[in-house]
């Protein structure tokens, strides 16, 4: 219990210090938020002055700022300048394809990622060899690389998979996903395959594992019971931190692909200075990284009773 | 002085309690080479060596001489790559042919308690899952009932509230706790055989102490035959009815332990033996061997491997490997044992000059 509330607090106050940062970011930020607004006209300072009053631009930052939180943790983000609609709800509506781009490219990482990874570990020889080189290189390719390769051959030369858009239904937007989500995981996939690889063969050279199998248990036992359990708490806590990554990455392909989620809404709100939204959908992706680092770390409790208890691993 | 020491206990070797018929481990001409980027270095060199039933036999030496290899190999536990000549049997069979269920049931026949239990326990599975996993695996007995053997075992060796101790993971007991939980969980299998490597290095010298004092209780109870390795030549005496002592990857002199210790008959077991920090007597400084330990690799084939730091070398030493010949009750693998006298005095006498 004293874990979970230790991790609570650490996770409110990541939390409000991020809100803090990119509030003050966007607030020093080059360019006047009025200009968007007025869309470069001419206005008449009256008019001007209202506008102020309205987006509370002429109070001090301090002040600003615990406006602006205060409505946040009620959920109320704000209005979009640019359009007029509320940021909770404009975010609510993209929120569904970065999620479910990003849940695609999570289970992606974790079946092909750890799969490679074990099959590697446990094989020497060509298939370790034949891992390690393709994820070597798979490691080194960006997202938005890997999505114009991807499209040229799957959307272009084989037209197999679309390359544009999110499609509707469950089924189509399946399909339209694959592409931005093999794109979004490809280097994922090999930097998880290679720590899955790597943590099983450091800790089959454990000690441990070898008083095991001097005790007679059968390998099988000794390779699920000590090889692959202990692995599993180095290779849980990567594979989440790079998956929670991805949620910054996931702007660059849904930008690639043109699908209407958070990342690419968040690139065309900064350019033309909708602060409201851009400081909304930042808050929403800080929130979902650090909860999905809490996830990472309670997982991490639960497989390494060190930590469950407080002690110091040695 | 001459060779045989007077006033020695070497004519009164201890009875070797019940050590009736033939041995229960014979190891002959062991042999084992490692590849190390493509060459073979060598490991173990020409080790022989007997361990009767219910005998505790101590194996000595430096770091890397190759006391913990030979246990390994007995175990059937060398890294993978490693080349092995000669024989090892075990209640006579030959261990080289055993595989699968055959070899599994050996390891438990043949049970193994290492140098630091802290890293030999797996530190994220519960004691108690640790000491009933062989049984609840191998042999098919029921959680409850394994758990119940367990916490016997566990006040066998000074442990009272085993089933406490069964829910906590390893990193909540201290060293000489787990060492005890090591040795508890290594007898759950009822073994014939300990193979025990440098069981106390690791602990603090009050916990050596208990945890020896258990084994030794233990392995009498039980009629358990040792291999007991330490670099410790006055715990083999106490532990251990003969002693083996070994460099550079072979035996350079087996006898009754107290012989070892108190009238070695090669130079390197003197210098063991003088080595030791003494409480009855007053020593300018204490002694080491010259020189560094070789290493099995580097030690040559046609020359004794001890004498370049040896004190009573001759000519002769580099003349030729010397083999292992038997002297008075004891086996020595040196020219000049028995024509010299080797006695700690002496040892100490030529490497102050």
């Amino acid at each position: 219990m004293a874990f979970l509330a230790k991790r609570a607090a650490i996770l409110v106050a990541t939390i409000l210090v991020a809100s803090f940062v990119i509030f003050a970011a966007m607030y020093m930020a080059p360019g006047k938020p009025i200009g968007a607004l007025t869309g470069g006209r001419s206005v008449s300072p009256q008019a001007l002055e209202a506008l102020e009053q309205r987006y509370r631009l002429n109070e001090p930052f301090l002040s600003q700022y615990g406006h602006w939180l205060s409505n946040a943790i009620r959920g109320d983000l704000g209005v979009s300048i640019a359009t007029k609609q509320d940021v909770s709800e404009l975010i609510v509506e993209r929120a569904g394809i970065t999620l479910s781009l990003v849940l695609y490219a999570a289970v992606l990482i974790v079946v092909i990622g750890i799969g490679l990874g074990l099959l590697a570990g446990l094989r020497p020889g060509w298939v370790d060899t034949s891992v390690v080189v393709a994820s070597s290189a798979a490691a080194a390719v960006p997202a938005f690389l890997s999505a114009i390769v991807l499209t040229l051959i799957f959307a272009v030369t084989l037209s197999w998979l679309p390359a544009l858009g999110a499609g509707e239904g469950v089924v189509d937007r399946f399909v339209h996903l694959t592409l931005p989500a093999i794109s979004l995981a490809l280097s994922s996939i090999a930097v998880v395959a290679r720590v899955t690889r790597t943590s099983i063969r450091e800790e089959s050279r454990k000690e441990h594992v070898q008083t095991a199998v001097s005790r007679g248990l059968p390998r099988r036992a000794v390779i699920i019971r000590h090889v692959l359990r202990n692995a599993a708490i180095p290779i849980t806590t990567v594979t989440g931190i790079t998956i929670a990554s991805l949620i910054a990455v996931s702007a660059v392909v849904e930008s690639a692909f043109s699908l209407n989620g958070l990342g690419q809404y968040l690139i065309v709100s900064s350019s033309s200075k909708d602060l409201a939204v851009v400081q909304g959908i930042s808050l929403v992706l800080v929130l979902a990284f650090v909860l999905l680092n809490v996830v990472v770390d309670l997982a991490y409790a639960v497989l390494d009773p060190r930590v469950r208890l407080g002690a110091k691993a040695t | 002085m001459t060779g045989s020491q007077p006033g020695t206990p070497f004519g009164v070797a201890r009875p070797t309690s019940s050590a009736s018929g033939p041995p229960l481990v014979e190891v002959d001409s062991l042999s084992v080479s490692i590849q190390v980027d493509g060459s073979a270095r060598s490991i173990l060199r020409n080790v022989s060596l007997t361990i009767g039933r219910g005998e505790a036999l101590a194996l000595v030496g430096e770091s890397g001489s190759g006391k913990s290899m030979t246990a390994k190999a007995i175990d059937r536990l060398l890294p993978a790559g490693a080349r092995q000549t000669g024989s090892i049997s075990f209640d006579g069979q030959d261990v080289a042919k055993m595989t699968g269920a055959a070899l599994r049931s050996y390891r438990a026949d043949v049970a193994m308690i290492f140098q630091d239990p802290r890293v030999a326990i797996n530190p994220v599975r519960s004691i108690g899952d640790f000491m009933t996993e062989v049984l609840r695996t191998n042999t098919r007995v029921r959680s409850r009932v394994a758990a119940d053997r367990a916490v016997k075992m566990l006040a066998r060796v000074g442990i009272a509230d085993g089933q406490r101790r069964l829910e906590q993971y390893p990193h909540e007991l201290s060293g000489g706790l787990l060492q005890r939980v090591m040795i508890a969980s290594s007898l759950l299998t009822e073994p014939r055989l300990l193979l025990a490597d440098e069981p106390t290095t690791a602990l603090d010298v009050s916990t050596q102490a208990e945890v020896i004092e258990i084994l030794n209780d233990l392995r009498r109870e039980l009629g358990l035959a040792v291999l007991f390795i330490t670099h410790d030549l006055e715990l083999a005496r106490t532990f251990c009815d003969r002693t083996a002592v070994m460099y550079a990857g072979e035996i350079v002199e087996v006898g009754d332990s107290s012989a070892v210790q108190e009238a070695p008959l090669h130079p390197y077991s003197a210098g063991l033996a003088a080595a030791r920090p003494r409480v009855d007597r007053r020593l300018a400084r204490l002694e080491a061997i010259p020189g560094r330990p070789l290493s099995a690799v580097e030690a040559p084939d046609d020359a004794c491997s001890f004498a370049p730091r040896c004190v009573h070398r001759v000519n002769e030493c580099d003349e030729g490997h010397p083999e292992l010949r038997p002297l008075g009750l004891g086996m020595v693998r040196c020219i000049r044992a028995g024509g010299t006298a080797l006695t700690e005095k002496d040892v100490n006498h030529e490497a102050h000059r």
